[in-house]
């Protein structure tokens, strides 16, 4: 018998696998895997900034992901510095800002390894309101830029010239994945936001013959790590997020074992 | 005449204080084939790009004819494995096309067979032909092709510049095109405009092997093996005569070169 708890945790996750899928396929094939992480970094500055304003940890870490994503955006167009690099400064300098903030904070003590490794066996009604009404924002959202995304993602200068405002589109997705970074770091937190990104996505990878395919299967996978996840966290008392990402990992291997399609 | 589709006047581009456009004006006149050619670094994408608006030089002006349709086909195009997408999808990624008018295109440059095919699938040379497939799904007046024989063998580059040929006869587009090939170049070409910052020389593809300027860019021993020339940039820059630049941006600022 699943306490109240264990079918909290399991909505919650079922939500947030249901956006990472999708988001994730577009992760894996623009190699944004290093921007997921700085997005992820960043989240912890969110979380100290939360408790020193009084506002809901979530509401302040989706902010301050939106700020770094724009941010890098801008500091992107002016090509100073490789990619590469803005996003190791900005994500390391997030990261560590966040730490200091919280050792400033005295009379509170945050317990930072619920928000490294999740906490998702401890999500209220509340958030799973947030966590569902922000996926669909985003999942509609990303519909809506679906075909000029995947025109930027084969070819940025061919979409340009066929009329695609490509500028336009990257920042909207960058802010869409920064929205999307803040409800997944509740359940498997900030060090593991990147792997359900990326590891449901490549499970499929091979079993995909369209873009929409492989989205929807990614959505699946995900769904699949979380209820087993889970189920593993209960009966081995493990901690729940890390074992939801052991579950993709596994998942994802077994998937390769499957003969190659034709 | 007929106005010109495209009309780029006294273009500079300048990167860190060197000149990677100098002084550049030609026009596309309506169903012309026009190749540039050029060593490495000569700024032949460059100027690709900006005759398609995807970079704003730093000086001089790009007029293009009114409602004017560009088909575009990359230098390279390189599908990520991961990334499942079929040649009908990529056919009308950023268009609205029906099935027919999609396998018309594709049977045009001989792809029919592909319609279904993954596009990571693809060979060199298939890719090329359905990215120029997609290319006429427009109805282009200009076609813009940035090195459309890359990494195709050479009995496949034959076939293809036999095909842009026959896409300009069936369907009257001009054709703008960067290739490092002057043998093959010559058999599809109606003019050729040889940069290196700036146009070193332009003329028919039959004149343009007596030009001596051109013959000291690329040294007349490449004449009879012109597919096994190795372009030397630097070598070349020097051994050809500009004086200087005559361009508003030189003028302007003491320190570009």
């Amino acid at each position: 018998m699943f306490a109240d708890f264990m079918l909290r945790a399991l909505i919650a996750g079922i939500g947030v696998a249901l956006v990472a899928g999708p988001f994730g396929t577009f992760v894996v094939w623009r190699r944004m895997a290093y921007f997921g992480d700085t997005l992820a970094h960043s989240a912890l500055l969110g979380v100290a900034l939360g408790f020193l304003l009084e506002v809901d940890p979530m509401f302040a870490v989706m902010l301050v992901c939106l700020l770094v994503a724009l941010l890098l955006f801008f500091l992107q167009r002016q090509q100073r510095l490789p990619s590469d690099t803005l996003l190791g400064i900005l994500s390391h300098s997030a990261l560590s800002l966040g730490l200091v903030v919280i050792a400033f904070m005295d009379e509170l003590r945050i317990d930072l390894l619920t928000y490294l490794f999740g906490d998702i066996l401890a999500v209220g009604s509340k958030d799973i309101w947030l966590i569902y009404s922000s996926a669909f924002i985003a999942l509609v959202l990303l519909m809506w830029l679906w075909r000029p995304l995947l025109a930027i993602t084969l070819h940025e200068d061919l979409a340009r010239v066929e009329g695609v405002r490509v500028d336009l589109v990257q920042l909207s997705f960058s802010c869409l994945l920064a929205l999307v970074v803040a409800i997944m770091m509740k359940v498997v937190g900030l060090l593991l936001i990147t792997s359900l990104f990326i590891l449901p996505a490549a499970a499929v990878r091979r079993l995909s013959r369209s873009p929409e395919q492989m989205a929807a299967l990614a959505a699946v996978a995900g769904v699949i790590s979380v209820c087993a996840g889970l189920y593993g966290s209960w009966q081995f008392d493990t901690p729940a997020g890390p074992s939801i990402v052991v579950a993709a990992a596994l998942l994802f291997a077994l998937l390769q074992l499957l003969p190659a399609r034709q | 005449m007929a106005e010109p589709l495209l009309d780029l006047e006294r273009i500079c581009l300048v990167r860190q204080g060197r000149h990677i456009l100098e002084n550049v004006s030609c026009q596309i006149e309506p169903g012309e084939i026009l190749t540039l050619i050029g060593p490495n670094g000569a700024g032949k994408t460059s100027l690709l790009r900006v005759a398609l608006g995807l970079m704003p030089p730093d000086s001089g002006e790009v007029r293009r004819s009114e409602d004017l349709r560009i088909g575009y086909m990359p230098q390279k195009l390189i599908v990520d494995r991961t990334f499942p997408l079929s040649v009908s999808r990529f056919m009308r990624l950023t268009g609205r096309f029906t099935e027919r008018q999609m396998e018309q295109a594709l049977d045009e440059v001989g792809a029919g067979r592909l319609y279904n095919a993954g596009l990571a699938d693809l060979s060199g040379g298939e890719l090329q032909r359905v990215l120029l497939g997609r290319a006429l799904l427009r109805r282009p007046q200009l076609l813009v092709l940035d090195e459309p024989v890359q990494g195709v063998d050479v009995q496949g580059q034959v076939e293809l510049f036999e095909l842009i040929g026959k896409l300009r006869d069936n369907f009257g587009c001009a054709v703008l095109m960067v290739s490092h090939d002057l043998h093959l170049v010559m058999a599809a070409t109606d003019r050729v405009i040889c940069l290196n910052q700036h146009i070193c020389c332009t003329g028919t593809p039959a004149a343009i092997q007596q030009d001596e300027q051109f013959l000291k860019l690329f040294g007349s021993a490449i004449l009879p093996h012109l597919a096994i020339y190795n372009h030397d940039a630097q070598h070349q820059h020097d051994s050809c005569p500009h004086q200087g630049c005559s361009c508003p941006m030189g003028e302007r600022d003491a320190d570009v070169r």
